[in-house]
């Protein structure tokens, strides 16, 4: 078998070679073009060509701190990393000219200073002492937002590969599994199942051709950490799946990503083709007779197609529709031979065990959760992004520590954590370890890792119905319980929102929850009434007040609004009575006006127009 | 196989390992009540409305998909699995329309049944209809896709037992939908016209075109004259559909029925199936001793010729060029019928009465007017007479028997034979045995090619001629066999194909049938009118050999090829 040794001894060596020269590194995640990283390369790049600057450039995946793109590194010989956030494209030649100029960094802009290896510089605070990265730990994103996804000499540079490399030269198939069992990493897609346990029943089913897919159809909304990995390390997943291939006994894998993921389906299809022809992928890898193929299926966008029966079908041409288990795809998956699927962030995890072995990797976590967890943080919180987290940690310590706490100073009230499946936790249980099972006895679970965060604006029953709407728009229709059925809980919703709620329809609901859960055919039908059943568990006062007293404690629901005109504050400034679209507003100019209820349709575009904090919802 | 033992409702119960919780009830007397699960289709494990509960899952499982294992304990009868059966029901009662007094399934409707048994009195979900439009674009088959409850039973069938895939899933959750595959309607599909989308639906959302308005208005006309045409495979249809013994209704009754229901003149489809015989064996032989195309496949059945034509449309010249008995007794009764009756042909109205949908379409044919006029100006399927029976409060089996009309009324135990699968082979075999070795045929039973197997094969020796047949029903049996031609590697020399399971016992305008064995028990009946018959052998009756002696002469004939024989050709679209 050849080795990788050699070439990752050159690479480093380059790679090292490379830190003496001026670099500036932007983060060209879909988060950083989103937030205009594109320009920032242009204008960056034009001022290197214009002034003939001696200064490399390279682009990079997310480093997790969305809140803060786009971002900027700016990297001085014999400095440390200077980090930029928020940066304008004449802000960020105006960074790069000062650090040419004085050696200096620009202050205003600055996060952080990544010191790894360099004398700190002062009054900055380092990476790893922000309270986004305290408390972190960084096994699956540890190379995001640092290697360039598309160069795979620096994935190999940073230990890339040496776990196949390993498995191939010194386990046996067996042997790899009982590893991956040892470490304790259950699946990261949702229901946790141990991945040691499902690689083994597909190793154990008879047959000689057996395929690995990955789940990539990343759709919970407010989800985006397997297209960080993917964007950010494609190679990881690779090599993952590489792995899992030989210890199953599979010669072919499938990346089933959705279509929505174009950046992430462009660098995977590099990634593949880069390792094919190092032969890191395809016939007889690094000589040792084991082959192994890779490719991407690009999926329609339906959610139920991450249900991984549903995921097979669409990869085999069929309609995205799951079907009843067993058997199971380690029996019969992809195209009737025994599959083994996981998602990326499973897939992502196992070089890391493998290398650094089970002990390692069981060492963080809690007891039947092991490793870290990747969340997206997103709604009302201070700090939006990606954080990877020791399974165990605190939500509070999620929310307030690492996501900085409510935005705008306002009250936290839940947080939505396993998107549509998942439930609501309410302040009362923040301290809860967040692990598989102790979500799962809060009627929550641990889902992919979206954490939405709310604040006391929502309305929870308005949070119900949304994910309701979801589930309702994406159910497929096979099993009647699911199809009819969340429609029926959909309308309920609506109705207690629009308030027009009875106390029947409580009953009908939750009657309506208790046969969705469990009698749907699939995840997806079993779990959408999760978000139903949480809000009425924590917040049931809140679904009381719409129905008994027609009101919306958190003056969400339009329909439940009352919008009044306080006589003592209002001056008359007949502001509000000209925003009005609907006329709605009268009275004389400087005496107080008044909202005809009958005709104002509560878009509350005179509370934005006063002045004088004269009209008021309730 | 070994034995496992369960609890169900507290009693202990045996059954063989691998069978399900819905058969270990039906064992132990305990009715699960289905709608996706269908006895001769795959698990679908869909309307969730078999759910029970079994000790140690958290949620309800599906006793038709779940099988049991030693020391199961079930609960068929628990508050939470009533509780989740009726919601189910409401939720599928909430988006279905409510008209079953007037739907073409009230009594035969398996939600109605269900319905009915759950005690569901009142809906808590509001009534939701979708109002879409009815397909009545195909002659054979109307789609009412408000009705459909999407347990895929009709998707099933046209999928996996006859490989057409006309019909296919579309849109998502409370607005999915049976669609045709391709085009908006259902002729704009592959689909073959077969009808058995109507057996699988276990409601009113596809069923037969039905023509029983029409057929009184000309019943009503006194310028017309109404002859009739019957299939074997209608009469103990008939018999089921009156709650009788499928022998005890004797052709003549039927006969006397149809005259009240004002049917001018009554013939025989029998007649017509003799007549292939003679053209169809003749035919056979003809192409064995020239080197002519071979295998060659009968051509009796449209739905076999329309999948022929859409998926084989290079191999049609495999297909016998005679007429399926229907069109051939059409071909007749405008022009020898006629003549033989002194009517002038353009009085008479030609009704022929099928156990298909199928024929419907191939009588609309644009090749089938060799008489100059529509060969068939209508067809009824068997349902469709049993509602004008009811209809009219007529019970044939309390009838006297009336005979047939003459010069196309006779008819031998071979015709009979074409209701079964293998049938159409048998009889064929009988004739080309006797014509080509001239010795008396005196084992007249073929049971190689008898039964519901898929496919049935026999070999038999006419002096040294080894001739190597094969019959089939379901489309994908066909499409094999076809497949087979399609690489060069048939070893067959003849081969009949029946798009029903079963044949034409089992056809799409039969009463509707739940399941295969009771399309076993018709083919039996079958065979019980065959071996009643003096005369078993097609090339005996007489009334064909004065067919032949007055009006066609010979066998293969140019008049027999005017009227009796026709060409196929490739069908990429309907009309």
């Amino acid at each position: 078998m050849h080795s990788l040794n050699e070439m990752r001894h050159q690479f480093r060596s380059a790679y090292e070679e490379s830190q003496h020269h001026i670099k500036v590194v932007i983060g060209l995640g879909t988060c950083g073009i989103a937030a205009g990283g594109e320009k920032i390369w242009e204008a960056v790049s034009r001022y290197i060509e214009t002034h003939g600057a001696e200064v490399e450039m390279m682009s990079t995946g997310c480093i997790g701190m969305c809140y803060a793109e786009p971002l900027m590194e700016v990297h001085m010989p014999g400095q440390p990393r200077f980090i930029y956030g928020n940066v304008k494209p004449e802000a960020a030649v105006a960074i790069l000219q000062k650090h040419l100029a004085e050696g200096k960094p620009s202050p205003e802009y600055i996060i952080a200073q990544d010191s790894r290896g360099y004398e700190a510089a002062a009054n900055i605070v380092k990476l790893e002492e922000t309270p986004f990265y305290q408390g972190q730990v960084k096994n699956v994103l540890g190379r995001c937002g640092i290697i360039d996804p598309d160069q795979i000499v620096q994935y190999i540079t940073f230990s890339g590969y040496e776990a196949l490399e390993k498995v191939l030269s010194s386990l046996t198939p067996f042997e790899v599994i009982q590893e991956i069992s040892k470490s304790g990493l259950r699946g990261r897609g949702g229901g946790g199942f141990p991945a040691g346990r499902k690689w083994e029943a597909s190793y154990h089913s008879p047959g000689s051709k057996k395929y690995v897919v990955c789940n990539a159809d990343e759709g919970d909304p407010g989800a985006f950490m397997d297209r960080s990995v993917l964007e950010g390390d494609p190679h990881s997943l690779l090599e993952g799946m590489a792995i899992c291939g030989y210890a199953i006994g599979a010669d072919e894998g499938y990346i089933y990503v959705r279509a929505e993921y174009p950046l992430a389906i462009k660098r995977l299809k590099k990634a593949i083709r880069d390792a094919e022809s190092m032969g890191l992928l395809g016939n007889n890898i690094l000589g040792s007779g084991f082959s192994f193929k890779i490719q991407i299926a690009a999926g329609a966008g339906a959610f139920v197609c991450g249900e991984e029966t549903a995921l097979m079908h669409s990869i085999e041409g069929k309609r995205g529709m799951p079907r009843v288990r067993p058997p199971y795809p380690a029996q019969s998956g992809l195209w009737g031979k025994p599959t083994n699927i996981n998602n990326v962030e499973t897939y992502a995890n196992v070089p890391g065990i493998i290398r650094q072995g089970a002990a390692w990797f069981a060492s963080m976590g809690t007891e039947n959760s092991k490793g870290s967890k990747v969340f997206a943080l997103t709604g009302k919180i201070n700090r939006t992004g990606l954080a990877e987290v020791p399974i165990g940690i605190s939500l509070r310590d999620i929310v307030f520590k690492v996501g900085g706490g409510i935005q705008n100073g306002k009250r936290y009230k839940a947080v939505q954590i396993g998107g549509p499946s998942g439930g609501c936790i309410p302040e009362s249980l923040l301290d809860t370890p967040v692990d598989y099972d102790s979500l799962l006895q809060l009627g929550a679970m641990m889902g992919s890792g979206g954490l939405v965060v709310m604040d006391e604006d929502t309305c929870m029953v308005d949070v119900a119905r949304y994910f309701l709407h979801f589930t309702q728009e994406e159910s497929c229709g096979k099993c009647a319980p699911c199809r009819e059925g969340t429609m029926r809980m959909l309308q309920i919703l609506e109705k207690i929102c629009d308030g027009k709620g009875t106390p029947t329809d409580l009953d009908t609901l939750e009657s309506l929850c208790r046969v969705v859960q469990s009698t749907s055919l699939c995840g997806l039908g079993q779990s959408a009434p999760n978000p139903v059943l949480a809000t009425l568990r924590y917040f049931r006062s809140e679904y009381e007040a719409h129905i008994y007293d027609k009101k919306c404690p958190a003056g969400v629901c339009v329909e439940l609004l009352d919008i009044k005109i306080d006589a003592d504050k209002c001056k008359g400034c007949t502001l509000c009575a000209d925003v009005c679209p609907v006329g709605a507003i009268s009275g004389e100019r400087k005496k107080p006006h008044v909202i005809d209820a009958d005709k104002c349709i509560k878009c509350q575009a005179c509370m934005v127009k006063c002045k004088f904090g004269a009209i008021a919802k309730g | 196989m070994s034995e496992t033992t369960v609890m169900i409702n507290g009693i202990p119960i045996s059954v063989p390992e691998g069978t399900s919780i819905l058969h270990t009830a039906q064992k132990a007397g305990i009715k699960i009540p289905t709608l996706c699960f269908h006895p001769d289709q795959e698990v679908k494990a869909n309307c969730r409305i078999c759910v029970v509960e079994v000790e140690g899952q958290k949620n309800l499982m599906p006793a038709c998909a779940t099988k049991v294992n030693e020391g199961m304990t079930i609960k068929t009868a628990t508050p939470r699995v009533l509780e989740a059966r009726r919601t189910i029901l409401e939720l599928i009662l909430a988006h279905h329309p409510q008209d079953c007094l007037h739907c073409v399934r009230s009594g035969s409707c398996e939600l109605q049944e269900i319905a009915s048994e759950y005690d569901v009195r009142y809906n808590r979900f509001p009534q939701v209809e979708a109002d879409l439009l009815l397909d009545y674009s195909s002659p054979s088959i109307v789609r009412d896709p408000n009705k459909c409850i999407l347990c895929g039973r009709c998707i099933e069938f046209c999928t996996s037992k006859q490989t057409v895939n006309a019909l296919g899933l579309a849109h998502r959750g409370f607005d999915a939908q049976v669609v045709p595959s391709i085009g908006q309607e259902l002729f704009e599909s592959p689909c073959v016209m077969c009808g058995q989308c109507i057996h699988a639906c276990p409601v009113g959302a596809i069923s037969g075109r039905e023509q029983i308005d029409e057929f009184m208005t000309v019943a009503a006309d006194p310028e017309k004259i109404v002859v009739t045409q019957i299939a074997p495979a209608v009469r103990l249809a008939i018999a089921e559909a009156f709650g009788a013994d499928r022998d005890q209704l004797q052709m003549g009754q039927l006969v006397s029925a149809l005259k009240m229901l004002g049917f001018d003149h009554i013939l025989n489809t029998n007649f017509a199936a003799d007549l292939t015989i003679m053209e169809e064996s003749q035919e056979l032989l003809e192409r064995i001793r020239n080197g002519g195309v071979l295998p060659m496949f009968t051509s009796c059945c449209p739905a076999w010729v329309r999948f022929a034509e859409v998926f084989y449309p290079d191999y049609l010249n495999h297909l016998s060029t005679c007429k399926s008995p229907q069109q051939m007794f059409g071909a007749l009764v405008k022009t020898y019928w006629a003549e033989k009756m002194s009517i002038h042909p353009d009085k008479i109205f030609s009704v022929s009465i099928m156990p298909c949908t199928a024929k419907k379409y191939e009588a609309v044919r644009p090749e089938m007017t060799d008489s100059d006029y529509s060969d068939v100006d209508m067809v009824l399927t068997t349902r469709e007479i049993v509602r004008l029976l009811q209809m009219t409060g007529i019970n044939p089996l309390k009838l006297k028997e009336t005979a047939f009309d003459p010069w196309m009324g006779e008819y031998t135990g071979s015709a009979v034979l074409f209701g079964a699968s293998g049938g159409v082979m048998e009889a064929a075999l009988r004739t080309v045995y006797e014509k080509v070795t001239g010795r008396v045929l005196e084992e007249l039973d073929f049971t190689d090619v008898r039964g519901m197997d898929s496919l049935k094969e026999a070999t038999i020796d006419l002096d040294g001629t080894i001739v190597k047949v094969a019959a089939a029903h379901t489309l994908g049996n066909a499409r094999a066999l076809m497949d087979e031609v399609a690489a060069g590697t048939s070893p067959y020399h003849f081969i009949e194909i029946m798009a029903c399971p079963g044949g034409c016992i089992g056809g799409g305008g039969q009463p509707i049938t739940r399941s295969n064995v009771q399309r076993e028990q018709r083919m039996e009946a079958i065979y019980v009118e065959d071996r009643s018959k003096t005369l078993r052998k097609s090339h005996d009756n007489h009334e064909i050999q004065m067919l032949y002696t007055d009006f066609l002469q010979e066998t293969l004939g140019h008049r027999s090829h005017e009227l009796l024989h026709t060409q196929y050709s490739l069908k990429r679209k309907n009309p």
